[in-house]
């Protein structure tokens, strides 16, 4: 019979080194009897492992099952860990089979464990200790089910690291002093200075507990009561529970009152200025004019739309080309002439709409001395619907014409099926959108039949937008 | 001598004076359900020049006696409000009392508490002042005070106000982990007729302005560094239940729709609860919880079990879910041709649709199946509720026999009659 001892403090090290050992000389699992810490020793005392440290190889889930389990409270845990290693010598893909008891306790184990450093990670309070000093530091005692501390300081560690802290627990106490995490062997239960914090959170307890769902059970399976005398706001919780309902019944019977006197004031306010609160067309260009100031790579300037500011009729194009950018005026290159000779035909008069561009600058890339059009990306139009959404706000137009499918996704919400939609209004929350194709779609058709055919569906799409914004 | 008193006494008021802010402006923000502080970009301060963590998954750092989880500092910046939305405790014409916090204040409270493990990091909402822009320039302000002057890298989480200009929006996604915008009602209507002063439009807006900066800084540049990540945990919102007269199908068939065009990381439902001072619009009901609890089990069949809203909803005319059964199993139930199943051999998609298997029990059970025959210990064992699984379940060792299509099914996991509570 052999005896190990595992220390309190490394004992997942030490367990590995130990397993390694006994199954490098093939001891098999009763012949070993596993003890922790300074425990009584047993009646007989067993002969030490045998020297040696064959290398053995093990699965990279069963080590991290290991590293786990070693900190469960059952002193069972480590002979249940050395007969599972024993078993995977036969039975190498034992662990992936869940409906094993023995694989199914260890993971119940492991899962325990986690569960018990996750609630250290949760439940620890620390106190300010006032010391003077270049870093703050920081205490707190702490009672864990199991012996999770130091599988759990490394997070502190990663999580507190500007401050100096310390962590004791009945068994280990973890501290950290200018960035060096160390573990001594637990001590009594240290006498913390008060903390006024402690007061603060109290407050923010119970303020932000509603007394109209209560919820005890809820409560006590995540925080149960084993943890609540190391917590300072787990003292509140019974008043809290005690109060609720009185507090309910007063809401309850509470008679309406009267609205305070500033709120009829605000809201009148709030009600008249939205007009005047928005921004004159002088502001909005004076505004594009300082953006233009400054060069953006890859990118026009701000082309703003033109047309009377009392227009009827918005058509929003898709955005500026070559020549729009380099004269400054919205559709004027050859999409902007297509547009132009199409609205003569369906009877728009140009002077009498507002033309503009969903997004607001041409987008280029240098080919040589050309600088070679790129569509708009999802950022370029989402940065334009301020702009966009200012000049509809000023026009005020009866009836938006969505030209192509950047437009359409701007005002819509949605480019997809864009043939299928054109000729229909769509109801959107910058009001009636009327749908149509971009005159640039027509000038890249190839077949001239299909130009002609599509030229004249244009100009009726035109002189049906035309006739519903002008019509009363 | 009389110069410390007057010093002690002056430090004593300004205590006394954040603890009664601390009270106004978190009982005014316990209405927010969303706490979540997971799925965020991971950080940790081991170089020693900041504080705070964030590692995946979230840490709820204590529970109210509500069955709420706190994990975050949930707090107003001010409460006070110009606009006057009937569910709300904060509505211009409530007579609550009011209070507003600095700037320095808040970002005290958030480090101090954090230092002592208090929290996860600041949930800041807040009430309406002056204009959307002055609101939440403040609130940003305080983000970037958090993230650039205190190297604060725990959660931030700030709520969005619809109206603000993109460019605060835009700044305030670059120091928050999380942004939202509560779309507050489920239908438009009835966001019409309770909260005047805002804008279906304008809320569904401003989340697709999040998810435009959200996808643009995902694509990297042509130099092919990364742009900085606007709002890593993504964006939620939260709906109210019981207020108006929308029934679950409305409120889910929204949710679904919010989850795809916006590409929300959660829908939050919160049960309308009775609130100090109630507008007489909204009537003073026990908020319905249950119906909260269905209405986010049928929310999760969604996201995680391949359900649609048409299948959940069926199992009654009225539209809503079924109080007394999860809807799962409520499913099920209407569907009785397709089970009994055989967990060693049905395809995924069916496992998932069994009442009692949850998304890790099917995966533990695809994996075991390949190497030996299941049992019905085994998939207790392997974390199935094995009472409400049984009857639709068949095994080598267990056949549920005429249990599957027997009319009394229902009777047994249906909820015992209750006697009415005496007191």
């Amino acid at each position: 019979m052999h005896q190990v001892t595992l220390p309190v403090l490394g004992t997942a090290a030490a367990w590995r080194e130990a397993a390694r050992a006994a199954l490098g000389h093939r001891i098999p699992p009763e012949r070993i009897d596993w003890r922790f810490g300074n425990a009584d020793a047993g009646l007989f005392e067993g002969a030490p492992l045998p020297p040696g440290d064959k290398p053995v190889k093990v699965s990279k889930a069963f080590v991290e099952l290991a590293d786990t389990v070693v900190w469960h409270r059952d002193p069972e845990r480590f002979a249940r860990l050395y007969r599972m290693l024993w078993r995977l010598r036969t039975m190498p893909g034992l662990l992936s089979d869940p409906a094993d008891p023995e694989v199914a306790k260890l993971r119940t184990m492991e899962k325990n464990v986690r569960r018990c450093m996750h609630k250290m990670k949760a439940f620890v309070r620390f106190r300010d200790l006032r010391r003077d000093g270049p870093r703050r530091s920081f205490a707190a005692w702490f009672e864990p089910t199991h012996h999770s501390l130091e599988p759990t300081a490394p997070f502190f560690a990663r999580r507190f690291a500007d401050m100096d802290w310390m962590i004791a627990t009945p068994e280990v106490t973890a501290v950290f002093e200018d960035g060096r995490l160390s573990f001594r062997e637990g001590a009594p239960r240290p006498d913390l200075p008060e903390d006024a914090t402690e007061d603060l959170w109290g407050t923010y307890f119970r303020n932000i507990f509603n007394p109209t769902r209560v919820k005890v059970q809820a409560m006590t399976s995540e925080m149960p009561r084993k943890y609540w005398k190391n917590m300072p706001e787990a003292r509140h919780i019974p008043d809290l529970l005690a109060t609720a309902e009185a507090r309910v019944r007063e809401m309850a019977e509470a008679a309406p009152t009267l609205p305070p006197l500033r709120s009829e004031r605000i809201r009148e306010r709030l009600a008249a200025p939205r007009v005047q609160a928005r921004m004159t067309f002088e502001e909005l260009h004076a505004r594009a004019a300082e953006e233009n100031a400054q060069d953006l790579p890859g990118y026009g300037r701000l082309v703003m739309g033109e047309g009377p500011p009392d227009a009827r009729l918005m058509v929003v194009g898709e955005q500026p080309g070559d020549v729009e950018d380099r004269i400054g005026r919205p559709f004027v290159g050859p999409a902007g002439q297509m547009f132009d000779a199409c609205a003569a035909a369906a009877g728009m008069d140009r002077g009498t709409v507002y033309v503009t561009n969903a997004v607001k600058r041409f987008k280029y890339e240098m080919r040589g001395k050309r600088r070679l059009h790129q569509s708009p990306s999802a950022g370029d139009i989402e940065h334009a619907r301020w702009w966009l959404t200012r000049e509809i706000e000023l026009i005020r137009p009866r009836l938006i014409l969505a030209l192509g499918g950047t437009a359409a996704e701007t005002l819509t919400g949605a480019r997809k099926n864009l043939l299928k939609r054109r000729g229909t209004v769509e109801d959107t929350a910058a009001g009636p959108v009327f749908v149509s194709v971009h005159p640039a779609f027509i000038l890249r058709l190839p077949d001239a039949a299909a130009k002609e055919c599509e030229r004249l569906r244009f100009t009726a799409d035109l002189a049906a937008a035309r006739e519903m914004a002008e019509g009363d | 001598m009389i110069g410390q008193r007057a010093e002690q006494y002056k430090n004593i008021m300004a205590r006394l004076d954040l603890t009664r802010k601390l009270a106004i402006l978190s009982d005014a923000a316990r209405y927010d359900a969303s706490c979540a502080s997971s799925g965020t970009s991971r950080r940790d301060s081991r170089d020693g020049k900041g504080l705070g963590s964030t590692e995946g998954s979230g840490i709820c750092h204590a529970y109210a006696p509500d069955g709420r989880c706190i994990s975050l500092l949930k707090i107003l910046m001010t409460n006070f409000c110009i606009y006057d939305c009937a569910y709300c405790v904060n509505r211009v014409s409530s007579n609550v009392p009011r209070a507003r916090f600095t700037v320095d204040e808040v970002v005290t409270l958030t480090l101090e508490f954090y230092r002592r493990n208090y929290i996860e990091g600041l949930f800041l909402s807040s009430g309406i002042i002056r204009s959307p822009d002055a609101t939440m320039a403040d609130m940003v302000e305080i983000a970037r005070r958090l993230r650039v002057e205190e190297n604060f890298r725990g959660y931030i989480h700030l709520k969005t106000i619809p109206d603000a200009a993109p460019e605060l929006i835009e700044e305030a996604g670059l120091h928050a982990d999380r942004l939202s915008i509560n779309v507050e009602l489920p239908t438009d209507a009835s966001v019409r007729a309770y909260a005047p002063e805002k804008d279906p439009g304008t809320i569904r807006k401003a989340m697709g302005e999040v998810r435009g900066h959200r996808e643009a800084r995902k694509e990297p540049s042509f130099s092919g560094k990364r742009p900085p990540k606007f709002a890593p945990a993504g964006q939620s919102t939260q709906m109210i239940v019981g207020a108006d007269g929308a029934t679950d199908a409305t409120i889910l068939g929204n949710a679904t729709r919010l989850y795809g065009d916006y590409r929300l990381k959660r829908v939050y439902y919160s049960a309308f609860s009775p609130i100090p001072d109630a507008s007489a619009k909204l009537p003073l009901v026990q908020p319905p919880l249950v119906r909260e609890h269905r209405l986010y089990q049928a929310d999760w069949l969604l996201r995680f079990y391949g359900f649609r809203v048409e299948e959940i909803t069926a199992a009654r005319t009225d539209g809503n879910l079924d109080l007394d059964l999860d809807p799962k199993l409520a499913w099920a139930l209407e569907n009785r041709h397709l089970f009994p199943v055989d967990p060693q051999r049905a395809e995924r998609e069916m496992l998932l649709r069994v009442p009692g298997f949850g998304t890790k029990t099917v995966n533990r059970i695809l994996t075991t199946r390949r190497h030996r025959t299941l049992r019905y210990d085994d998939l207790a064992r392997m974390g199935a509720a094995m009472k409400k699984a049984a009857p639709f379940v068949t095994l080598r060792d267990w056949t549920p026999g005429a249990l599957t299509d027997s009319a009394a099914l229902r009777a047994r996991f249906a909820p015992k009659p209750q006697q009415l509570q005496l007191l």
